[in-house]
């Protein structure tokens, strides 16, 4: 892992990388989408208003595996002192607030045909919407120093403290029992859910996480560049300053 | 033990002789409430149903409005470089002054919830719990918030920025808070809520001055 904490290494990996990871998110992606809404049976109960649930359930896995993602490299960050660690964490935050809101509105979307109701307050929908707030008050503080790096150190002891949460999300609907149906597709004794819908919504799984991989590589790759662009202004400014 | 000793009375003594403080945190919870019987109507049975809830939420906020004055100060004169510098593990000087935090603002708190709960027509069955809750959940706001405090010292806008950064981690200790209130007032037991929240304390108690003294250590580098 040390290996790769070197930029320029990184750099080098991601470029190879960033075109596959592309074309695995575009390809899971349309499978995914086709199978989703059209060639996967409706609901017995729901309908064609499950189909929701193939943009949804993905979001929901991504809100909380940015978060993990996050804690992780930020716990790198504060181990070990990788620059690049940092740089990650801070651009996993806003793919994972996105997922987290979008699994929030479709959550929604959903709930008003299925529940009658555009929000209730229940215990895996509150705790989602609390992962929302985390991401929200880790950006805010990342931004809220006139010192950069300092701004990472202190997001990065919020992200661990806020990490918490994920475990609450992830067993609320069984530790309460409430609105929210339980967990279906990873739980003992293999999922409950019938192949048909599993396939596609799967195949949305793995596109999402290339997704999430292709922007996290953008980012990061735009990050580097704006610090290199900082560093050679330093510099002009320093070989100015001495020129007078 | 006697430098716990020590920085808990130096505490007291440096708000006790700064005076308003404390004062302010109990006047911000009595004025805070009041205002609820003008916002929802005087109807004795409408205030007795939310009136856990209003104890609580308003508890919070009054004890979050204080944890600017935890660090800051000793940040802005430098004595919590001292402090860091002490042979004391910085885990007990941050206990120390989370203790002192806490008899300034959670205590007097707790002293005044059974007033209000008085005006707000809380159901005699609750008053006992909403006392015990508050005794366990106060120390956890104080220690939480603790993190908070010392994550934005030196940030903008220091004060926002703390309660968008600590408010969703109360969340827990507010949901079993009231649910122990309700499950009294309604006869069941609350006795599950109440573990679970001790449980959060006692959590809480190790791990919230771990981070904040990483937060402190990191905000000095």
């Amino acid at each position: 892992m040390h290996r790769f904490a070197n930029p320029a290494r990184f750099l080098r990996l991601a470029n190879v990388a960033l075109p596959w990871l592309a074309a695995l998110a575009v390809l899971s992606l349309a499978a995914g989408l086709y199978l989703a809404l059209f060639d996967s049976p409706p609901d017995y109960q729901q309908g064609d208003t499950v189909r929701i649930m193939y943009i949804h359930v993905p979001s929901a896995w991504m809100g909380m595996f940015c978060y993990t993602a996050m804690a992780a490299f930020s716990a790198m960050a504060l181990i070990w002192k990788h620059p690049l660690a940092d740089l990650l964490a801070r651009a996993t935050a806003p793919i994972g607030a996105a997922f987290t809101l979008i699994c929030l509105v479709t959550g929604s979307l959903w709930g008003k045909p299925m529940w009658g109701t555009w929000w209730a307050w229940d215990a895996r929908l509150t705790s989602m919407l609390i992962l929302f707030f985390l991401y929200l008050g880790y950006m805010a503080l990342a931004n809220a120093f006139d010192d950069p790096g300092r701004g990472a150190r202190a997001s990065a002891i919020l992200a661990l403290v806020g990490f918490v949460n994920v475990p609450v999300i992830k067993w609320s609907v069984d530790w309460w029992n409430t609105l929210h149906q339980p967990a279906s597709v990873i739980k003992m004794g293999g999922p409950a859910i019938d192949k048909s819908m599993l396939i596609p919504l799967l195949l949305m799984a793995l596109g999402f996480q290339a997704y999430y991989f292709v922007v996290l590589i953008l980012r990061a790759r735009a990050e580097i560049a704006a610090a290199k662009i900082g560093t050679i202004r330093m510099a002009q400014v320093h070989a100015a300053g001495q020129g007078d | 033990m006697s430098r716990f000793a020590e920085i808990v009375r130096r505490d007291l003594r440096l708000a006790l002789r700064q005076g308003s403080d404390s004062v302010m945190v109990v006047t911000f919870f009595v004025l805070t409430v009041v205002l609820f019987p003008f916002g929802i109507g005087p109807e004795a049975n409408i205030l007795a149903r939310v009136a856990p809830g209003v104890l609580w939420v308003t508890a919070l906020l009054a004890s979050m409005l204080s944890l600017d004055r935890l660090f800051q100060a000793d940040y802005e004169d430098g004595s919590l470089e001292l402090l860091v510098l002490t042979p004391t593990p910085l885990e007990l000087v941050v206990v120390a002054k989370v203790a002192a935090h806490w008899l300034t603002t959670g205590l007097p708190l707790l002293a005044a919830a059974p007033l209000l709960a008085v005006l707000l027509n809380l159901d005699g069955q609750g008053f006992a719990a909403l006392l015990v809750t508050m005794l366990i959940g106060t120390p956890i706001l104080s220690l939480v918030g603790a993190i908070g405090a010392a994550l934005v010292l030196g940030a903008r806008r220091g004060g926002v920025l703390v309660s968008l950064l600590i408010l969703p981690l109360y969340v827990p200790v507010l949901i079993f808070g009231v649910g122990a209130i309700d499950a009294a007032i309604q006869g069941l037991a609350m006795r599950a809520h109440l573990l679970i929240l001790a449980g959060i304390l006692v959590a809480a108690l190790p791990l919230a001055p771990w981070a904040t003294s990483a937060a402190l250590r990191q905000a000095l580098e």
